[in-house]
């Protein structure tokens, strides 16, 4: 039950957006929201839905894994939808009891849905495509002006990689310790949900423990590795701009510059 | 390559020394096994080693350089790799490769020479074909050997393992084993196998016998081994070759004790029987 978490699920694989450089990617997806929160009325919605297929199908990404990767936030989607829906002035279409469906709200509310679909097809296209050590080690290097300003962009960016890499490792743990405390008698499966949440404390205390040793651990083998920080650490694979990144950073803030333009003539 | 002058080690707030007044020398190129208890002060003496602990009082000095001065911390731990005992826990990377990488990234070696070393580690440890395999689905032996590599990935003159063998299956032990063994052999690698598998110090140039913090016994394996009753008499089993040899020699029967493997045990009894 816990194997299929699908947190920065990576799909292998060797399309243009696969190969893109991780910063790009990074950036492009910065792009993106503000190009989509520009979006006003059909015309604009239009292009946007156009260029997310596009790039969809660009990246060889099954389509499933995008809508399987929408089902947590579906409540809240139909949340907005609804209240979009009601809570609109403008020209009435029906009236239910006191509440005012209008032309306005049924278009708003059409709109709120693609825009967040939108989102998060986006922000999943990019952990689906690029591999989490690429990903942190972009975002350190895209960051890295800011270590001028003393935040701690290297630490950051090796925590993540950190807790990514030990995601399986304490899930397969916590399987284990289930399955020995179900061997003990323990009962997960039943009661309300205040007696689930008392049932997994004999989960999370062992589980926390043995974190914390694993952590105390891994500390010394990293010493004993010689790392001492981010200073004068090489990389073995460095990430390098290709002409296909100018391409791509070019196409958005193309897609960028075209919704502002069109925010202006209110399409 | 290690020396080991008067080292005692007493943990915070424990009552005695968990190393006592210990000295050694560990000379270039040599296979070390310390043997020893739990509790037997072996694995605070390999901490030691690479400067993860310094010494309550005494010294330990690696190529000269002592390790309780934090100035010498990057050049000592370059010089004296560590595996631990538990796999999962040292390995820092979601890739094989980048893994193995981490050590020489640390040392801000160029990234051509760094892609030029793991390759090479990878192969030496015979774990070449997985470099772009996710450490968490590997075999406890192999993850064992992927953490070797990244050790080796640093060019150390000498590598200490920590019960590299405790969490392994007895498939995953061998090959561990015969992958230091070969390091050692082949590429000069001077070894130090912390363990408390008799079998697994047979094939070691030199044994070292460890009991509450001292040092009980230091010889070839074969001459250790053969110190039955000592050994007895510090709570450590002797190999089951070893055992046969004594059990054969209470009994009577005129045998040397210094045959370690199977094959020389059976070759020994049998001259003992043509007498």
């Amino acid at each position: 039950m816990l194997k299929d978490i699908t947190l920065g699920q990576y799909f292998p694989g060797d399309s243009v957006v696969h190969r893109l450089d991780p910063r790009t990617k990074l950036i492009w997806v910065i792009l993106y929201i503000v190009a989509l929160f520009q979006a006003t009325g059909p015309v604009s919605y239009g292009v946007m839905v156009l260029a997310t297929a596009g790039i969809v199908g660009l990246s060889h990404v099954p389509p499933k894994a995008l809508v399987k990767g929408l089902k947590p936030v579906i409540i809240i989607i139909a949340l907005t939808a609804v209240l979009n829906l009601f809570y609109t002035d403008g020209t009435p279409l029906v009236q239910v009891w006191k509440l005012t469906v209008t032309y306005e709200g049924v278009a708003r509310s059409c709109f709120v849905v693609i825009r967040i679909v939108m989102l998060i097809c986006g922000t999943f296209l990019l952990t689906y495509t690029t591999a989490p050590v690429a990903l942190t080690d972009g975002l350190e290097l895209l960051l890295g002006p800011l270590k001028k300003l003393k935040v701690p962009v290297h630490e950051m960016s090796m925590m993540m990689s950190m807790a990514l890499r030990f995601i399986p490792t304490l899930i397969e743990e916590t399987d284990k310790i289930m399955s020995a405390q179900k061997a003990r008698g323990a009962d997960f499966e039943s009661g309300n949900l205040i007696q689930r949440a008392k049932a997994l404390l004999p989960i999370l205390v062992p589980l926390f423990v043995s974190a914390f040793r694993r952590a105390d651990e891994l500390a010394i083998a990293m010493e004993s590795r010689c790392y001492h920080g981010g200073e004068g650490r090489t990389r073995m694979k460095q990430l390098q701009f290709a002409g296909l990144d100018y391409g791509a950073l070019a196409a958005g803030v193309l897609l960028a510059a075209g919704m502002i333009a069109l925010r202006v003539f209110g399409l | 390559m290690i020396e080991v002058q008067h080292l005692t080690y007493q943990y915070p707030g424990a009552d005695g020394p968990a190393v006592d007044d210990l000295s050694l020398t560990i000379g270039n190129g040599q296979f070390v096994a310390i043997l020893g208890h739990n509790g037997s002060g072996k694995s605070t003496l390999a901490k030691h080693f690479n400067g993860i602990l310094r010494p309550t009082s005494g010294k330990v000095l690696v190529n000269g350089l002592d390790t309780s001065d934090p100035a010498n911390a990057l050049d000592i731990r370059r010089a004296v790799g560590m595996v631990f005992q538990n796999p999962d826990n040292q390995l820092v990377a979601n890739i094989v490769e980048d893994d193995v990488a981490f050590a020489p990234e640390n040392l801000g070696v160029p990234s051509g020479e760094i892609r030029r070393r793991v390759d090479e580690a990878l192969r030496l440890v015979g774990m070449y074909d997985y470099r772009m395999h996710a450490p968490h689905l590997l075999s406890g032996g192999q993850k064992q050997r992927v953490a070797i590599a990244g050790v080796i990935a640093m060019q150390p003159g000498c590598i200490v393992l920590d019960e590299p063998t405790a969490m392994l299956d007895p498939l995953g032990r061998r090959e561990v084993i015969d992958t230091v063994t070969r390091l050692c052999r082949e590429q000069g690698i001077t070894v130090v196998h912390i363990t408390h598998h008799m079998d697994e110090c047979i094939g070691a140039d030199r044994l070292i016998v460890m009991s509450e913090g001292h040092i009980v016994a230091d010889g070839a394996p074969a001459e250790v081994f053969s110190r039955v009753e000592q050994l007895k008499a510090e709570g450590l089993a002797v190999p089951a070759t070893t055992e046969l040899l004594y059990q054969l020699r209470q009994a009577g029967m005129d045998v040397p004790l210094d045959a370690l493997s199977v094959e020389n045990c059976a070759k020994t009894i049998a001259d003992a029987l043509r007498g």
